[in-house]
């Protein structure tokens, strides 16, 4: 069946079975590896994408049924600005060591503060309890999203003090 | 690589339209919802539908909370975060919020709808001991018509519902009683997972005693969403320590678990007692306004 979406801001299309999965028709039909694959069972949450701004499992959900939506991956975090704050704050902070994990957590990160750009380390940690992370022990990463978060709102505060 | 078996995929445009074709189809037909059962039953292969009806994009047919003075109805689509994030769900029946803060995690959550996990019928599903604790009844909706079915005749035994071929289910509805309130206890190995076991309590009071309780339990065996004998020893009594330490015997007694990866059958028949009192004494402390 034909497929198509609007990901990372541009439409495209292709063919897919409809059992296509999203996280396979993201890596191998479109060749955007950026996103992981491993469990495999939505336990893992390194396939962490967005649909329709909302982080959901790409290995529990048919590439058919974001058809006519909005797909984010993390290829799509960096503008022509330059990176996101989040994918900063991941290298400033060490917020990976292998990196497996990573796409799916700054996808969730994120998200997260687009909600609510000022979140404790509670909520944080309540956000990433999906998704896993076999080298960090995870501290670096809450580190690298609040990190993210103080750069935004310091950039918030500036822009706001600015003369117009 | 788990991978469904072929499928061929339609979209619903209308709840009509989704039962149209599910009765011109049968049971070689099935609905998705989130997803975050069926998706996976497939790639295991557990389930090889040969046609899958979406009916994610029934959004206004099928996604609501909403308010009467006697009722609160949900519609089938509603997503799990939508039922934790919700306030009025919260001040009406807080037992929806305990649930929801411990069922899978943000991002399942973000996918999986209550229409979704009360079809399941997995023992092992919280929103149906918390549906049950509240005397939900379910609408079914068919080409003839609608039904409603009382929440203990919607589940037949585990992974079996009311709901036959050419049906959908619809919408949820729950009775708001005066007096009354409610609480949900789980235990789980990890965030996340799936309840080791967990339990839910509703409790209507009359002044002093209870007028009416109902205990469910969760993954602790089949068909306990609610537990009748505790309902029987609950009836006209005044609260206290000594009858929900009664209630936890009759839970543990009611339970049927198995010995597996989450815990052993005498470990799980301990939280089932343990967390019926802890869910009872916290549903009677929020209707009498002590907590
Ligand atoms: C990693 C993970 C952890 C989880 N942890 C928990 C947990 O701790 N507790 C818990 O309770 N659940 C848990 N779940 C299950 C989760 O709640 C699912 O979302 C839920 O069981 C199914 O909802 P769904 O919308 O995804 O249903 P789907 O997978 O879309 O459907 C499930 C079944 O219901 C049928 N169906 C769906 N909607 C309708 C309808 N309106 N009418 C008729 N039939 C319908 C489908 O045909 C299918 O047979 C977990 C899931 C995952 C992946
Ligand atoms: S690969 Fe999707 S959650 Fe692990
Ligand atoms: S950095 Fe290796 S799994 Fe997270």
């Amino acid at each position: 069946m034909e497929i198509s979406m609007n990901l990372n801001g541009e439409d495209i299309t292709a063919e897919a079975e409809p059992r296509t999965l999203l996280v396979h028709f993201l890596r191998d039909n479109l060749g955007l590896t950026g996103t992981h694959w491993g469990c495999d069972t939505s336990n893992c949450g390194t396939c962490v994408v967005w649909v329709d701004e909302e982080p959901v499992k790409s290995c529990t959900h048919l590439a058919a049924m974001a058809s006519g939506h909005r797909v984010k991956t993390v290829e799509g975090l960096e503008t022509a600005e330059g990176l996101d704050p989040v994918q900063e704050g991941f290298i400033q902070c060490h917020g990976l060591q292998c990196g497996y994990c990573t796409p799916g957590m700054m996808m969730t990160a994120r998200a997260l503060l687009d909600k609510n750009p000022d979140p404790s380390e509670e909520v944080i940690r309540e956000a990433i309890s999906g998704q896993i992370c076999r080298c960090t022990g995870y501290s670096t990463i809450i580190r690298s999203i609040q990190w993210a978060a103080s750069k935004e709102r310091e950039t918030a505060v500036t822009l706001e003090g600015s003369p117009a | 690589m788990q991978v469904p078996a072929p499928f061929e995929y339609e979209r619903a445009t209308s709840v009509d339209h989704a039962i149209a074709l599910m009765e011109r189809l049968g049971d070689e037909a099935r609905v998705v919802a989130g997803g975050h059962s069926l998706i996976p039953m497939m790639k295991l292969r557990l389930a090889m539908p040969e046609y899958l009806i979406d009916i994610n994009d029934l959004v206004d047919e099928l996604q609501y909370i909403r308010f009467t003075d006697t009722e609160v109805r949900i519609g089938a689509l509603t997503r799990h975060q939508q039922l934790l994030e919700s306030d009025e769900l919260a001040a009406v029946f807080p037992i929806f919020r305990d649930a929801e803060k411990v069922i899978a995690d943000p991002v399942v959550r973000n996918r999986g709808t209550l229409g979704g996990s009360l079809c399941q019928a997995d023992p092992s599903e919280d929103l149906s001991a918390v549906c049950d604790a509240l005397e939900a009844s379910c609408v079914i909706r068919n080409t003839s018509g609608e039904r409603v079915v009382e929440m203990h005749d919607f589940h037949r035994g585990p992974y079996e519902t009311a709901v036959a071929d050419g049906e959908m289910l619809t919408e949820v509805r729950i009775p708001i009683k005066p007096n009354s309130s409610s609480a949900y206890h789980k235990v789980e190995r990890r965030a996340g997972d799936w309840a080791v076991a967990s339990a839910g309590a509703a409790v209507t009071m009359d002044g002093d005693v209870i007028a009416d309780g109902r205990v469910g339990l969760c993954a602790v065996g089949p068909n306990l969403t609610n537990v009748q004998p505790i309902s029987d020893a609950l009836r006209g009594q005044a609260p206290s320590e000594e009858l929900y330490a009664r209630v936890g015997e009759i839970a543990a007694a009611n339970a049927s678990p198995q010995t597996d990866t989450r815990g052993t059958a005498a470990y799980k028949t301990h939280l089932a007692k343990e967390l019926a009192v802890r869910s009872l004494r916290v549903a009677v402390a929020r209707a009498t306004g002590q907590a």
